[in-house]
């Protein structure tokens, strides 16, 4: 037996060192597994793929539930660059009918953090948007060729009529500003937004809600199934359908009308402010903006100097010319500064101090021949009478006028259901005082306003919905295109009944004074058989050109279905063009279709061109 | 006579370690379910299936405990008796493998027998440990006595590992290196492990910390001199015992190091290639002329490894530069955090690592680990078996597997000094020594610590090879183990 005492104890530092060793392992795997958190992140990304799946985006039809606006699926290819292995580029040309210079640009393009800012090699992106489906098939089949790639399903948005495009609007791809300015955090890049028309002001019910799908790929990049069988899956929620409150029908109608020239309809119904017709013109086919030629097609509209994506039937602030003289009769029966029977001088015009024009008819005049003849004159001598009443102080009936047009609905957006709604222009004393730079100012000073003129602008919405409140007999429902949202409700602004403080008798007056401009007076052509319109017309001056050529009416006389207001930029006489598009709508949409008598005044107007006199060149 | 063999055996059985017989089935166990987790597939899979690694595994262990039963059953005698002629036999299978193995993956190290392959140099572990065993047995042999012992001892080490060069497989040859541990047991001088760990230490410093310039040297080198200064002062005051001497020198490094200082400051820069050797050389002369005095060897093996670490260091980057070829370097770099390379050597550590790191506290669960079962970690039920662990058990079953090693390693520490003759110690800390290296070395390549080098965790990575061979050396330690009362007579 030999056993050495001292050479034992060097059991401890053998012992002691595997232990140190394990000691430092344990601490390490500490700082792998608790300490650091990006490990975790790192193999997530490595095996998950969070695949978006977008919801279907709701449909929109119309009042007669006419399908109008519906998806249909597109693809995109995406792909992990860091996952992208060797593939056949060649094989991916052919597949997508694109030449290698195509795709290497698109690759350049993909990577340019200039015009992709969310490029990561780690995260899904974008080479090749919109594959139509039959390119999809060819490529689905070829698709394990290409290690790191995936397709993504969406859907675009396809259109029943060629029409309505300033309503409908279109979708787009979120930009950088759309995500930032997202409080709700919902866009991702890549994700589409509505762009114009309700797709933009109806975005949150159309869109519905994203779902997710989790994948789990290995490290050559092939799919392994769901992660979990799916049980952390989210499906989308779909879109709510939209029925609009537009007769597509009469809204095509309308924009065949109104071709070539420059202009706008709207045609509300008045006992609920349902817009039945919005019409914009020069316009475009809505199917221009989707796909893959959106952008080329979205830079020639923008050029295009008739500007066809504004939409003049909500955003223009025109003269509203002699349509506005039904609002100052209004105003001048109900400040009692005349009544029923009050007379004014028309000598061919207005003569005091100053002259305004007039065309021939019988003087002295009341209320309903001065509207039914459109007399200047009567309404001058009113306005002049209301604001330097005597005992009174000017600025304050001024400011009275100022009001009651305001509650008309003038001067202040109306609050329709879609964006860029303009608001017209009504003065009031602190902008006269700055514009005469504090010179007195009286009456005559402003007397154009009193007919329209002057300072005085309004969309064609807001002359629309005054027909609408005359036919109303004194009361109107905020216009909106959108009748029904599917399992939700529109908002309840538009339920409610706004009553301007006139009284109803004074707007029956109105009324028949507009009914005696059809019958007898401005509004001839409006003098249907079976329909009782009334009307008013309106001769716009303007800086641009050729007056502009205003209509504004309702049908029938009583219980009215349908107020319109038609504006014709540079076409002259209201009854030139404004009178005759009128009543040919109101016709077609109370009969479905123009009588026989009327198809020489419909092909007139079909295939009158007016924008020659507007001043415009078209490229 | 009779009645007394059957006590004997009786006796034999009782003392069996069960201790250790309850880790290996322990480990061996989770091995296996740890190899199907690897192996199983999201989309089919059966734990049985002999085409899979884990139905092999499954196999494999039972008939490696087939052998172990069997070596249990056997004479303890053959070992002692036969330690030689078994390790010849394994050397001549270990030759023949070199010409006749066919080429897998660049590595001869497997012989095919139609479906079976084997790999000798797991066999060769158990019979150089019994050769080396035999030779520590020999009457009176003392490892000190004289040089000619130490070179028998390292002609049995090396002769396998030259073999296992010849076969290109790195990683098992270097298994063998450990058995180092066992002649330091048995009386070489604690220097030279001392001097294998500041080896290892300066060269690490120096390769991986080339910036920034300090004295005009990198920041590595700098370290490593002031090291040396560090480790020749400690030397003088603890292994010569001469605190006369040892604080002339320190007061020496001390004063000459502010006077650097302040230079610098003042922006006088001494250039420190100059400076260590100076003031080196100075400590050297000056204790060599101390030496006279004393006339004490402590002082010559204090000067001489000082001198000797200069000289390494000055020659690590022409070994680091000019002898590894260029994909040892950079396992070494991607080891070191030098160099990240993900597309090369550097993946596999970095999706190991994620592995393991993305297992948090309590791992992701049972064939839950996405990083192992969608083949991101290559060779995972082999080499990197250690990471569905990690991934699928987390921090806490990490910990557990590596003290269950511990466990096992202390254990069989514990054996090893409880045996009275030096054949069984020595054979004891043989098998001490391999699963010690096989372990920091497979867990630290796992975890990123130490450069990649192949070698199966024991026990735990799939392999019949691999898992027969440990299983061969353990249980002919619990053989001879079990059977130290018999030779008590």
């Amino acid at each position: 037996m030999r056993k050495d005492y001292r050479l034992e104890k060097r059991k401890y530092i053998i012992g002691g060192f595997i232990t140190l060793i394990v000691l430092i392992y344990v601490v390490r795997l500490f700082g792998l597994q608790i300490g650091d958190a990006k490990y975790k992140e790192s193999a997530d990304s490595n095996a998950f793929l969070k695949r978006v799946i977008y919801p279907a985006r709701g449909l929109v039809y119309d009042r007669n539930d006419r399908l109008v606006v519906f998806n249909k699926p597109a693809y995109d290819l995406m792909l992990i660059p860091k996952d992208v292995g060797k593939f056949d580029t060649t094989m991916l040309c052919s597949a997508m009918g694109l030449t290698r210079e195509q795709l290497a640009e698109r690759w350049r393009d993909m990577k340019d953090t200039r015009k992709n800012p969310g490029y990561s090699a780690y995260t899904p992106q974008k080479l090749i948007s919109h594959i139509s489906q039959e390119d999809y098939g060819k490529l689905q089949e070829k698709l394990y060729l290409l290690p790191g790639f995936f397709i993504q399903k969406r859907t675009v948005r396809e259109y029943s009529y060629h029409c309505g495009a300033n309503v409908l609007g279109n979708i787009r791809e979120v930009s950088a500003n759309d995500i930032e300015r997202d409080t709700t955090r919902y866009y991702r890049r890549g994700d589409y937004t509505g762009d114009l028309g309700i797709e933009k002001s109806y975005e949150k019910a159309l869109r519905g809600r994203k779902g997710m799908e989790i994948l789990m790929k290995d490290a050559y990049g092939r799919i392994k199934g769901k992660y979990e069988n799916g049980i952390h899956d989210v499906a989308p929620v779909s879109g709510h359908n939209l029925k609009l409150s537009l007769d597509m029908e009469l809204q095509q109608y309308g924009e065949q009308l109104m071709r070539g020239k420059i202009g706008a309809i709207v045609a509300i119904e008045p006992e609920t402010g349902e817009i039945l017709a919005l019409v914009t013109s020069p316009n475009y086919d809505p199917s221009l903006l989707v796909g893959r030629q959106r952008g080329k097609n979205y830079a020639e509209l923008v050029k295009d100097p008739l500007i066809p994506l504004y939409d003049r039937s909500i955003q223009a602030g025109y003269p509203p010319g002699s349509t506005f003289k039904s609002t100052q009769g209004l105003i001048f029966l109900q400040e009692g500064v005349i009544n029923n029977n009050t007379m004014y001088p028309c000598y061919h015009g207005y003569v005091n101090g100053l002259r305004v024009g007039c065309h021939g008819h019988a003087s002295p005049i009341s209320l309903k021949p001065a509207l039914q003849t459109s007399c200047n004159a009567f309404f001058c001598w009113g306005f002049k009478n209301m604001i330097d009443k005597k005992g009174a102080n000017s600025k304050k009936q001024f400011e009275k006028w100022k009001d009651y047009m305001v509650q008309m609905g003038y001067g202040y957006r109306l609050g329709v259901d879609l964006p860029s709604e303009g608001r017209g222009f009504i003065p009031n004393n602190d902008f006269y005082s700055k514009s005469f730079r504090g010179a007195n100012w009286t009456a005559n000073s402003v007397i154009s306003i009193s007919i329209g003129q002057g300072e005085v602008l309004a969309t064609p919405l807001q002359i629309a919905n005054l027909g609408a409140t005359i036919a109303n007999r004194g009361w109107y429902r905020i216009p909106h295109v959108v009748k029904e949202i599917s399992d939700s409700v529109i908002d309840v602004k538009y339920n409610e009944k706004h009553h301007p403080k006139i009284k109803k008798e004074y707007y029956e007056t109105v009324a028949e004074g507009m009914r005696m401009a059809v019958t007898g007076g401005t509004c001839r052509t409006a003098n249907l058989p079976d329909i009782e319109v009334c009307g008013k017309t309106g001769t716009a001056q303007n800086p641009h050109g050729r007056d502009h050529s205003v209509f504004m009416g309702f049908a029938p006389y009583h219980k009215p279905k349908i107020a319109i207001a038609v504006y014709v930029e540079n076409a002259g006489f209201g009854a030139t063009y404004g009178v005759p598009i009128g009543s040919l709508m109101i016709e077609k949409y109370l009969k479905g279709e123009i009588s026989p008598s009327r198809k020489s005044i419909e092909d007139r107007m079909l295939n009158s061109n007016t924008i020659a006199s507007s001043g415009v060149k078209k490229h | 006579m009779e009645s007394r063999n059957t006590d004997n055996t009786l006796s034999a059985f009782k003392a069996i370690d069960w201790i250790t017989i309850a880790l290996y089935l322990l480990l061996v166990g989770i091995g296996a379910l740890s190899i199907y987790a690897a192996s199983y597939d999201f989309d089919n899979a059966s734990v049985f299936d002999l085409n899979e690694f884990s139905g092999k595994q499954i196999l494999w262990i039972g008939l490696g405990l087939a052998v172990g039963a069997v070596i249990m059953l056997s004479d303890y005698r053959i070992y002692k008796t036969y330690a030689y002629p078994i390790y010849i036999c394994v050397l001549l299978l270990l030759l023949v493998t070199v010409f006749v193995a066919p080429n897998v993956k660049g590595s001869h190290s497997w012989l095919v027998f139609g479906p079976v392959s084997l790999q000798p140099a797991e066999f060769g572990k158990f019979a150089t440990a019994l050769a080396l065993a035999k030779l520590f047995d020999n009457y009176n042999f003392n490892l000190n006595e004289k040089i000619s012992n130490y070179f028998r001892a390292l002609i049995i080490i090396f002769l396998p590992i030259i073999l296992i060069l010849l076969q290109r497989e790195t990683g098992s040859a270097l298994v063998y290196i450990s058995l180092i541990f066992v002649l330091y047991r048995e009386g070489m001088s604690g220097l030279v492990l001392f001097s294998v760990l500041c080896a290892i230490t300066f060269f690490v410093v120096a390769v991986k910390f080339a910036e920034p310039l300090i004295l005009g040297m990198p920041a590595g080198e700098f370290t490593v001199f002031l090291l040396i200064c560090l480790i020749y002062a400690l030397m003088l005051l603890f292994y010569c015992r001469d605190i006369i001497i040892a604080r002339n020198v320190i007061f020496g490094f001390a004063g000459s190091g502010i006077i650097v200082g302040i230079l610098a400051l003042c922006g006088v820069s001494v250039p420190g290639i100059i400076y260590f050797p100076a003031i080196l050389g100075g400590a050297m002369i000056y204790t060599a002329l101390a030496m006279f005095r004393h006339r004490i060897g402590k002082f010559v093996t204090t000067i001489g490894f000082a001198l000797v670490s200069v000289l390494f260091l000055f020659s690590v980057n022409y070994v680091f530069g000019n002898i590894l070829e260029p994909h040892q370097q950079l396992r070494i770099k991607v080891a070191l955090g030098i160099e990240e390379d993900l597309r090369g050597p550097g993946y596999n550590v970095n999706q190991s690592k994620i592995a393991i790191g993305s297992g948090g506290l309590t791992g992701k669960g049972f064939l839950n680990g996405t990083q192992t079962k969608l083949k991101y970690v290559p060779e995972q039920h082999t080499d990197f078996i250690f990471c569905t662990i990690g991934e699928e058990e987390g921090f806490i079953g990490s910990v557990t597997v590596l003290l269950l090693y511990l466990a096992l390693i202390l254990r069989l520490i514990h054996i090893a000094e409880r045996q009275r003759t030096p054949f069984e110690r020595v054979y004891a800390y043989c098998v001490v020594s391999i699963l010690i290296f096989h372990l920091c070395i497979n867990v630290g390549m796992v975890i990123g610590l130490i450069p990649v080098i192949g070698i199966p965790l024991p026990f735990f990575s799939y392999g019949g090879s691999s898992l027969w061979g440990f299983t061969i050396l353990l249980f002919i330690l619990l053989r001879l183990d079990a059977s130290r009362r018999e030779r008590m007579d």
